[in-house]
């Protein structure tokens, strides 16, 4: 039988507010444990919440960002659960009414062995605030766990797609398309490692053909895109060996382990909590108005979407160029830089898109690390724009300047890359190459064309590599012609 | 020391004596803390005592008041309820979970108290976490009704009540959930103001029903009410709930005639489960307010009887999620064995809760249970709103309403503590104004006679419409000028064997 797997997912992402979402305790990562929680934080007896307007202005950005309905009242809810790392013994969420409803995204998924690249648009149910957990740490203290409540009360944005992913790496060009949006429109530093976005994938798998969904496991706080491959991968195998060995997939929270590559249920349906949702009476419904929308969309960059069409538009450069260019808005904006400091638009996109993010992957570096500004890139690109270095030197002063050695002029001088350009001194060369190669001539006239070449290589090769190819054709083609 | 007699003066004439340096406030807080030296350890109206505080809070306002810079309130010792966070203060809802938490910071009331330099005299005795009519639910012990020490003074806030009652402060804060300043107030024959909701700040008054929850005075008359009302109302942003509204002066309208007011009388509040001596004072007080000018009409709230059990599905749903912070991991009770997590859990909030508070969070947590949501709690929202709407008719017809603020006199300690719903009917005439949203107050409207003989005090309603506080303080401040049920005071050197 055929499988298919049914992938869909909840992302949590931190949002970038100078302060937690029900309080005015500070956010910074990695500070002393219980230095960032007050009051609110700890639940002391007596404390009430405050909401964070700043984190509803990240959720309104998120939800404009995907084109989604924002609700003009949403409602937030209490989680009920004990767990040591959860103060007040609820989470504040959103339940029923969340902030943001139905909204998409479209991701590209690249290519794969056989198969082509392709877009896909995955729909987003809904976007909700809550507040993060503390963390409970194991260790610290010989045979005790402590609690840090640093974290406790930092705002996320959980973002629930519908089941509309079909294979880990369409769950992946997803969760790197979402990565990058929220970094894009400024709501989340993206950062992973730090648990600024992690996901949880609920995987099913059914007979392909069929409607009714599988029994779903959720592998839950992946935060690295090549475990998330991984685990999927995993996963899927192991429900589908399971099936097929006439087994049946109890629902399940499991992990992942990077270790081993598995995933292993961590608590079952019977064992989980009723969570006892009810509205939060501390809180008053979440009122958005148009207004209140209209003051976000100004403070909202250009999309991704609408800054491709822009860069297509005004750069007549290709879909795929201006859509790769656009994967990120830094990469975007060191293109566009590159363009203004007088770079010719294509061939820089050419450049960005290959030297320079070849680079960039080889380093595991972000564009913003990029030894090479937009400006320096530029100005390279100009010297093969007025023929001062071929293309080939190009590279080697492009591999120079990455390794700091110079600017543009410095490493050309210094390499000696210079394009011989004065056509005085290519007329002579070519003369000398004629004079040398009577037979190729005499081909030549014969009617052979490829003796032309042969002389232009003869010619090249007598200026080592520096004169202009442009020039050496035209001045050769005149003379034989003469 | 001073010759005249502190204990009966007015927060008024309190406030005469120390602007005019009659009497300093370490004097006065001095003579209240020999007081409670003397009746307390009877009454049991305190929790917490910490005489160096506030007789450094006096001394404070002493030279406040030497400097010229004095408010109504300054230098005048306050009975806090220990509901409220206090700095430095045992904070201890009335509850084992908490016997052993000190606040570290300031609940919005007590700030107020602190700003205007009034004197925290201690903090007192209450139902545990609120929950409660007659203040044995307390794990600091039951608090005595000075009227008759072998009685209840009423809950939660009966330590609050006590203390007025018996001359143990100059005046007392109170908070009110379901009735919980209005029914001790009653039974103990004081006056009592539960505000609008969102009128009083609950930062720092730890939570029993967020959405009921009101802090509110208790003091000897209407007037002390709205002064203390000015120092205790007000926009606090730190409370979500808190109404953004203009800061109101409370006593602005005491003086006005009440000729031509209209006093709604719901039917529902005079027929069954009503004491009929507790009827006929009401009818007494009833006609002394037409004498004064007012228009008795007739009015219904058709769903009176439905707001005790949306209450007691509501509240304990909120107080079953707002008591979950309780649990050993932070601070109050921790157990002192356990094998796990989960061990350490059930035994430090089954050794630190009372039987009272376990009821209402396991009814809380019922009635939140998925499959039980849209049959219980879903349901008593919706009554919650009808309930409401029965007010709002009935303020088409009038602009204040009347009835008894409980069904009885004060009864005997231990007389319901057996009988949950017994004790959950002493609330059935002040429940609807929480549930709406509404203040409500009691006034001393005179005696009736207990079956032993006892003279025992009884509170008249006021229900007013949303934000008329000051209208219900006139209300209630004419009555007192043409009545003196409110300066009567009890005796408290009962002979031996009545205590």
């Amino acid at each position: 039988m055929e499988w298919e797997v049914v992938i869909g997912l909840e992302t949590h992402t931190q949002l970038q507010t100078n302060t937690k979402i029900f309080s005015g305790a500070a956010i910074k990562y990695g500070a002393e444990p219980n230095t960032q929680a007050c009051e609110v934080s700890l639940a002391l007896p007596g404390v009430l919440p405050v909401l964070n307007k700043q984190a509803v202005h990240c959720a309104i950005k998120f939800g404009l960002a995907i084109n989604a309905e924002i609700a003009p009242r949403s409602v937030f809810a209490r989680k009920n659960y004990f767990y040591p790392d959860l103060p007040k013994g609820y989470q504040i969420s959103q339940f029923e009414l969340p902030v943001v409803g139905k909204g998409a995204v479209t991701i590209q998924v690249p290519a794969q062995g056989k198969h082509a690249a392709y877009e896909k648009v995955i729909n987003i149910t809904r976007a909700h605030l809550e507040e993060d957990a503390g963390k409970s740490v194991h260790g610290a203290v010989e045979g005790m766990s402590g609690i840090d409540l640093n974290r406790a009360g930092t705002p996320l944005l959980e973002i629930v797609t519908e089941p509309d992913m079909r294979s880990a790496a369409e769950a992946v060009a997803y969760a790197k398309k979402l990565h990058e949006l929220v970094q894009w429109i400024g709501i989340c530093d993206g950062n992973m490692q730090e648990g600024s976005f992690r996901c949880d994938v609920n995987v099913s798998v059914r007979p392909k053909g069929t409607e009714k969904l599988g029994t779903r496991r959720e592998i839950k706080n992946l935060n690295s895109f090549k475990f998330m491959q991984q685990a999927i991968e995993y996963e899927t195998r192991w429900q589908i060996e399971t099936l097929e060995d006439g087994g049946k997939i109890q629902q399940a929270t499991v992990l992942f382990n990077p270790d081993t590559g598995e995933t292993r249920a961590m608590r079952s349906k019977e064992e989980a909590n009723d969570y006892r949702y009810f509205p939060d009476p501390d809180l008053l419904p979440l009122i958005i108005t148009d207004a209140d929308k209209a003051r976000v969309s100004a403070d909202m960059p250009e999309l991704p979407e609408a800054m491709k069409a822009r860069l297509e538009a005004q750069y007549a450069l290709s879909s795929y160029d201006a859509s790769s260019l656009t994967t990120s808005r830094d990469l975007a904006d060191y293109f566009v830089a590159a363009v203004q400091a007088g770079a010719e638009p294509k061939q820089t996109a050419n450049w960005v898109m290959g030297s320079v993010s070849a680079k960039l992957n080889s380093e595991d570096k972000d564009i913003n690390a990029s030894p090479i500004s937009a400006q320096q890139l530029a100005q390279l690109l100009k010297r093969i724009a007025d023929g001062t270095i071929s293309n080939n030197a190009a590279k080697q002063v492009f591999e120079a300047m990455w390794a700091n050695e110079g600017d543009v002029d410095s490493i050309i001088a210094a390499k000696g890359l210079k394009q011989e350009s004065d056509s005085g001194a290519i007329e002579t060369i070519i003369d000398e190459v004629l004079a040398a190669n009577g037979a190729m001539v005499e081909e030549f006239k014969a009617g052979k064309e490829k003796a032309f070449n042969a002389l232009v290589g003869q010619a090249m090769k007598a200026s080592k590599g520096k004169a202009n190819p442009a020039q050496v054709n035209e001045i050769l083609k005149k003379k034989l012609n003469a | 020391m001073t010759n005249i007699d502190l204990t009966n003066a007015s927060l008024k004439q309190f406030g005469e004596m120390l602007q005019s340096k009659k009497i300093s406030s370490t004097e006065l807080t001095e003579t209240f803390l020999a007081r409670i030296k003397q009746y307390n350890p009877n009454i049991n109206a305190y929790i917490a005592l910490d005489e160096s505080k506030t007789l450094a809070q006096a001394k404070a306002a002493d030279a406040l008041i030497a400097s010229g810079n004095i408010a109504p309130l300054t230098g005048i010792p306050i009975a806090q309820k220990d509901i409220f966070c206090a700095k430095g203060w045992q904070t201890t809802c009335g509850s084992k979970m908490l016997a052993n938490f000190i606040a570290p910071y300031d609940a919005h009331v007590i700030s107020q108290f602190d700003a205007v330099g009034a004197v925290n005299l201690g903090k007192t005795n209450m139902d545990e976490f609120a929950m409660g009519s007659s203040n044995e639910t307390s794990y600091f012990g039951a608090v005595k009704n000075p009227w008759s020490f072998d009685r209840v003074p009423g809950g939660s806030s009966g330590g609050s009540a006590a203390a007025v009652a018996a001359r143990l402060c100059a005046a007392a804060t109170g908070t009110d959930t379901g009735g919980s300043i209005r029914q001790p107030a009653s039974l103990c024959g004081l006056t009592g103001l539960k505000p609008t909701y969102g009128v009083v700040s609950r930062f720092g008054m730890i939570a029993f029903a967020s959405s009921l929850d009101q802090a509110g005075p208790m003091a000897k008359n209407a007037e002390d009410c709205a002064l203390m009302m000015n120092v205790m109302a007000g926009f606090d942003e730190r409370d979500s709930t808190s109404l953004n509204r203009e800061k109101e002066n409370y006593t602005r309208d005491l003086n006005k005639p009440l000729h031509g007011l209209k006093i709604g009388l719901p039917k529902e509040f005079f027929a069954e489960g009503l004491d009929a001596d507790v009827g006929k004072v009401i009818e007494t007080a009833i006609a002394e307010y037409k004498k004064l000018g007012a228009q008795i009409v007739e009015v219904s709230l058709p769903n009176t009887g439905l707001s005790i059990p949306v209450y007691y599905v509501l509240a304990p749903a909120e107080a079953s999620s707002n008591l979950s912070r309780y649990d050993g991991v932070r601070y109050g009770h921790r157990t002192a064995e356990y094998t796990d997590l989960m061990d350490m859990y059930c035994k430090s909030r089954a050794e630190g809760f009372g039987a009272e508070v376990k009821r209402r969070i396991l009814i809380g947590t019922y009635v939140l249970s998925a499959g039980y949501y849209d049959a219980y709690y879903l349901k008593a929202q919706q009554i919650r709103r009808l309930i409401a709407q029965d007010f709002v008719e009935a303020f088409k017809q009038c602009d204040v309403i009347m009835g008894p603020a409980a069904p009885s006199t004060a009864f005997k300690a231990g007389e319901k503590v057996d009988d949950p719903v017994a004790m959950y009917l002493q609330d059935i005439y002040t429940i609807s104004t929480n549930l709406a949203g509404l203040p409500g107050m009691s006034v001393p409207a005179g005696f009736a006679q207990s079956d032993d003989g006892k003279s025992l005090p009884v509170g008249l309603q006021i229900i007013g419409n949303y934000f008329d506080e000051a209208r219900m303080l006139n209300v209630a401040h004419q009555y007192q000028k043409v009545t003196d049920w409110h300066t009567q005071a009890p005796n408290l050197n009962m002979p031996e064997g009545t205590a």
